[in-house]
């Protein structure tokens, strides 16, 4: 499994325990997302402080993550390496995902 | 200065990713900034991975050749395959997806194209007999 979560105050919060999510992974990301946040609070949190590098398989296996939660429930991402930050904002999904620099962060902003 | 760095693969999805990774690591070697070195393993994880996905997708996975050569501060990366050729002998256009839609609308694919030709600076593909050539040109302003 590569991916472990948590339930953390009001938010779920999924970690990533791969240094890659590339076209090798991304079928099996997307499945294992639904698993994770199959229940739980409506927010959902990714950490991806582990992830060294992300392709466009990658990229859809995330936004796919999103479009399977309910409507209400969002997807936040925390912990993005350089490269993983780099194709989310050459992609503009920088203006679909809201991305924190910590997992901190993030959680502070799930309680506020 | 002058580096180079050839390899090649099976194109299979894992047979990609240690490619990617291997290629990677040498090219961090020729003295890239990380930034630099980040937009490079992008575009050649795209290029890479199409060719798995596209050139090889009704075919027994065949060999994929990569050369590498830096010179000055000019990377060029030939990718070699000898699967099928891209739709009418041309690159896909790689225009940028629209993401201002309703999430159930968002797209979940197509960055690809997009990718590679936003870090490049020249990209060229040849179909020379059986074999798919692609080039990828990088151009530094400074190296580290």
């Amino acid at each position: 499994m590569s991916l472990t979560s948590t339930v953390d105050g009001n938010a779920r919060i999924v970690t990533v325990n791969a240094e890659r999510i590339d076209a090798a992974m991304a079928i099996q990301f997307k499945e294992d997302m639904r698993l994770e946040t199959e229940q739980g609070p409506d927010h959902v949190i990714l950490d991806l402080s582990a992830v060294s590098f992300i392709d466009s398989s990658g990229l859809g296996a995330i936004v796919a993550s999103m479009k399977q939660l309910e409507s209400h429930r969002r997807l936040d991402l925390a912990g993005l390496t350089p490269m993983v930050d780099k194709v989310f904002r050459l992609t503009r999904m920088d203006m679909v995902f809201k991305l924190f620099a910590s997992l901190d962060d993030a959680k502070a902003a799930a309680a506020g | 200065m002058r580096k180079k760095f050839n390899t090649s693969f099976k194109a299979t999805e894992l047979g990609a990713r240690a490619a990617i990774a291997a290629i990677s690591d040498h090219i961090r070697a020729f003295w890239l900034t990380q930034d630099q070195a980040d937009g490079v393993e992008i575009a050649l994880a795209e290029a890479i991975n199409n060719v798995v996905e596209h050139a090889f997708a009704k075919a027994e996975p065949g060999d994929v050749r990569v050369l590498c050569s830096l010179r000055d501060s000019q990377l060029d990366i030939r990718i070699c395959d000898a699967g099928v050729p891209m739709p009418d002998n041309r690159l896909p256009p790689g225009l940028a997806a629209d993401v201002s839609v309703a999430r159930e609308d968002l797209p979940e694919g197509g960055f690809g194209w997009f990718l590679i030709r936003e870090l490049t600076s020249d990209l060229r593909y040849d179909r020379c007999g059986l074999i798919n050539h692609l080039s990828l040109r990088f151009d530094f302003e400074t190296l580290k």
